[in-house]
């Protein structure tokens, strides 16, 4: 049986790792290739690199600081945030990215999903959903893009269903409402997106206490949990996470 | 080797991070003059196969000569005869099996989520190598849709559970291995490629 991920993200700008609050107001988290060695050394079970300024496809910078980032990171490593073709994604490989992570790049030309899967199989496409609750609707969420600035009107289990068929191996499935609030992950549409697709979802926005983890992976019915805030000022270390999730019964691989 | 099909750089900069040199390379010269031979690889086993081309024979022969070699993912999935992955392909065929998909439900009637991705508990059976000290079975990163059904008696298989056994890794002599990735494993997936070290270490005295 597969155990469910624990997943620590690094927002990076301009070369640091950056948190805010439903994505503004950001305020420094540390340096990126430091965090990551770190998580990847106490048993974090993948690492989420999202470069928020959306200039992979332009900033050679970018794709450096992948590269040492992944120097010292011996987990699946994840990269996002600006990819708009099959040949940015390529390139990622090559500096040391297992996955790459694409957002607006696909709802503007949701074809990219496809052909990222075909040349380097779904198993390294993930879509990235900022998902925001539509007003005066319940249960509703629409698909937001360009970091969260833009509505769409396309609805968010609709579009997930169609990235899985596109090629999509995965879902990171993030609460535009609930992000950074500490207040717990949006369990609703969590659950909703889970259960309208096979491929694995993990659950971001919102993580505060452990028990918001648990619930998310439990009622959520998350395979995996994303977490920035409670990690990078040193609330919880991974191995607290696991150790309260292990006692909750959820199953986990053990640290050290 | 790089053969255009693999996360090449996360395997080096394992290696290069558990004190080992590595070099990045598709030479026959090399090929043979290696302690140590590591085929990567993620994507598909046929196009694996038609991008190793000619050197499949050398890797072949240094193989079957004595020369440890470690597959890991497509690397570890040509090991076999043949892959059942978009048509049929010609494996390696240094160890007897073959490559099948990994079915939707399982025997119990589960539904099982293709790919197998995350981390899943492989059970390590006596004297395997790879897994040397490091006890009776842990946790390793997978990422695949197809898996070896391994028909080989003269082969050790360590078996992850994913409602049908999957094989995590094999060893048949100097021949070796993962469908995991050890690169991507944490501590525990530099402890094997430190035995598959120790092994080439060993092996060239």
């Amino acid at each position: 049986m597969l155990t469910k991920r624990i997943i620590p993200c690094l927002d990076v700008k301009d070369n640091r790792v950056v948190k805010g609050v439903n994505f503004l107001n950001l305020r420094d988290a540390g340096d990126p290739v430091e965090l990551g060695a770190r998580y990847s050394a106490e048993g974090a079970d993948e690492l989420v690199f999202l470069d928020i300024t959306a200039t992979i496809r332009s900033n050679r910078t970018i794709v450096e600081l992948v590269e040492k980032v992944a120097k010292n990171v011996f987990i699946p490593f994840t990269v996002g945030g600006g990819i708009t073709k099959v040949d940015e994604i390529g390139l990622l490989l090559r500096s040391g990215a297992d996955k790459c992570s694409i957002n607006t790049a696909a709802v503007m030309n949701p074809n990219l999903l496809a052909e990222a899967a075909q040349r380097f199989g779904n198993q390294c496409v993930v879509l990235a959903i900022d998902a925001k609750r539509t007003e005066g609707k319940k249960d509703k969420w629409h698909v937001t893009v360009k970091a969260g600035s833009e509505p769409t009107d396309i609805d968010v289990i609709e579009w997930a269903v169609k990235a899985q068929k596109l090629g999509a191996g995965e879902i990171l499935l993030t609460s535009m409402d609930a992000d950074g609030t500490k207040e717990g992950y949006d369990l609703e549409l969590t659950a909703a997106v889970s259960d309208a697709v096979d491929i694995p979802v993990i659950a971001s926005g919102g993580a505060g206490t452990l028990a918001s983890l648990a619930e998310v992976l439990d009622k959520g019915k998350a395979d995996a949990v994303l977490a920035a805030s409670i990690f990078h000022f040193g609330e919880y270390t991974v191995k607290d996470t696991k150790d309260f999730l292990a006692s909750k019964g959820i199953p986990i691989r053990p640290v050290g | 080797m790089d053969y255009g099909v693999g996360n090449v750089k996360s395997v080096i900069n394992a290696i290069n991070h558990i004190g080992c040199e590595a070099k990045v390379s598709c030479e026959i010269s090399d090929i043979e003059t290696a302690d140590g031979i590591i085929l990567p690889g993620v994507g598909a086993c046929g196009y694996a196969m038609t991008v190793l081309g000619d050197l499949s024979e050398v890797v072949r022969s240094v193989a079957l000569n004595g020369k440890p070699l470690l597959g890991i993912c497509v690397g570890f999935q040509l090991l076999f005869d043949e892959s059942y992955e978009h048509g049929v392909h010609k494996g390696l065929g240094l160890v007897s099996g073959k490559v099948i998909p990994i079915p939707s439900t399982a025997p119990n009637g589960g539904r099982l989520s293709i790919p197998h991705m995350g981390w899943n508990l492989v059970n390590f059976p006596d004297d395997m190598e790879l897994f040397d000290g490091l006890g009776d079975g842990k946790h390793f990163a997978f990422a695949n849709s197809y898996y070896a059904d391994i028909s080989d008696a003269d082969a050790k298989v360590a078996y992850t559970n994913y409602g049908i056994d999957i094989a995590g890794a094999v060893q048949k002599g100097n021949i070796f291995g993962c469908q995991f990735h050890p690169e991507k494993s944490g501590e525990d997936g530099l402890n094997v490629l430190r035995n598959f070290d120790r092994i080439c270490k060993r092996n060239k005295q």
